[in-house]
């Protein structure tokens, strides 16, 4: 890549694999799984994650030499409480229904540890335009896991993607598609508890991939 | 009897972890030992019980709509100055939690250094711990009438989710004993117990309602935009009752 260094490239690359925020920094999980039953909705939460880890490594590490050490909690959460509230009042706007089903959600990506936790080991340290580089890489590594979880719990689950359905037609009497050789939906993959075992699946074919990435027990 | 059955509620119907998947990144990361799980779960109790009642407060006289009536009749509801706040919400509640954490710290520091030394470490952490925030948005979106029963769903969310870390502890200090493929060792295989775990806490849905009442996290799916086809709508409808009849 021209554009980028071998070492800005790098930031933007690992967390799309070996450093991937999700399954093996562990942060951000709380709300990755509870809005993952639909692809639409893990698309939307991604890009917004996306916007506001990509503004708010910025804004931090602008700031960075002015902060003073013992209160700067506060000051980040106060930096992504702000670009929280634009989030909700944009989606509010102009995908409401969407804003329903993401609910609370929204809101906690506040205390999504996946931001504080670059804020603290990224931002803090860094210039803006390898922050804002970290920030867009750790947040496509979130928006992977989540879209691949979205993917599959909604088409095993309901039969649809983004809300079209593209495995025939469920319905008694019109059944089409797989539906009229007998196959049904797994429901169980709409509830929460699945969006866990998916992960946990993810995480073993990652590591059994790649084996260095295996824990002590 | 309505105390009662929020807080049974809160505990175990809507378990902060296994339901809606808040403080999973403490849960995950502060759970390999018993002894320090039960450290941050105590702190966690502590710190929902007294934020999810301040925000209340916070909420019903300053930030939801017409609650500044108590200043002037005309920003009441149907007054001539009335205004909606809820924008702030996020901005306050956070706020106000993390005062109140470097508050606690403080306070426990001073009054009981033992508890502070075990609780100490953990404090700071709880500020960025979703299970609080999540705790006073959910109080927000649910609508909960008096500050006696939001002090309750505070409470009652700690106690879940407490229970919650503590139970995931207790079993990853068993799990080293036992022999799980490589590649799923530690994270893993601790994501699919929780993941088993949430689904024996999904049968306790039935417990207050005996059972016949649609369950909460019933698909989103169901829930979608009116305004797809009809054809859509339907779909959804099969797979809602589908489900339906799994979770009963």
């Amino acid at each position: 890549m021209g554009l980028l260094s071998k070492k800005d490239a790098a930031l933007l690359k690992d967390p799309l694999t070996d450093n991937n925020p999700i399954t093996i920094q562990v942060l951000g999980i709380c709300s990755a799984l509870a809005i993952t039953a639909e692809l639409e909705a893990s698309i939307v939460m991604s890009i917004s994650v996306l916007f506001v880890l990509g503004l708010g490594n910025v804004v931090i590490s602008l700031m960075r030499n002015i902060i003073p050490s013992k209160i700067r909690i506060i000051v980040q959460l106060i930096v992504v409480a702000t670009l929280v509230i634009i989030v909700d009042l944009v989606l509010k706007a102009f995908a409401y229904e969407l804003s329903k089903t993401l609910s609370v959600f929204v809101g906690l990506i506040i205390t999504n540890c996946i931001i504080m936790g670059r804020f603290e080991a990224f931002a803090l340290g860094n210039g803006p335009w390898r922050a804002f580089l970290d920030g867009i890489g750790n947040s496509v590594g979130y928006g992977v896991i989540l879209i691949i979880v979205g993917f599959f719990r909604e088409l095993l689950g309901a039969g649809t993607l983004l809300g079209y359905p593209v495995l025939g037609n469920p319905i008694p009497g019109e059944l089409s598609g797989l539906y009229a050789y007998g196959y049904e939906n797994n429901g169980f993959m709409l509830l929460s508890p699945m969006a866990l075992i998916v992960v946990g699946l993810i995480i073993w074919i990652q590591r059994s991939r790649n084996t260095s990435l295996i824990e002590e027990n | 009897m309505e105390h009662l059955e929020l807080f049974f509620k809160s505990i175990f119907i809507d378990n902060m972890v296994f339901a809606t998947f808040l403080g999973m990144c403490s849960y995950l990361a502060v759970s390999k030992k018993v002894s320090t799980a039960v450290g941050l779960g105590a702190a966690v109790i502590f710190v929902l019980a007294v934020t999810v009642p301040l925000n209340w407060l916070l909420d019903q006289y300053i930030l939801q709509e017409g609650a500044l009536v108590w200043l002037d009749p005309a920003y009441g509801v149907d007054g001539a100055d009335t205004m909606d706040l809820s924008f702030l919400s996020f901005i306050m509640f956070i706020a106000t939690i993390a005062t109140m954490v470097q508050l606690v710290e403080i306070v426990v520091e001073k009054f009981s250094p033992s508890l502070y030394n075990s609780l100490g470490i953990f404090l700071p952490l709880i500020a960025v711990n979703c299970a609080i925030l999540g705790g006073s948005l959910f109080m927000q979106s649910r609508e909960i009438p008096t500050l006696g029963l939001s002090l309750t769903y505070g409470v009652g969310s700690g106690i879940g989710w407490f229970l919650a870390i503590l139970a995931i502890a207790a079993i990853r200090e068993k799990i080293r004993y036992s022999s799980v493929p490589p590649a799923l060792r530690g994270l893993g295989i601790t994501f699919i117990i929780t993941g088993l775990m949430a689904i024996g806490f999904m049968s306790f849905g039935g417990m207050l309602t005996g059972g016949d009442e649609a369950k909460k996290e019933t698909p989103k799916v169901a829930t979608q935009p009116e305004n797809k086809t009809d054809k859509k709508e339907a779909i959804t409808k099969v797979i809602a009752d589908n489900t339906n009849t799994n979770n009963q």
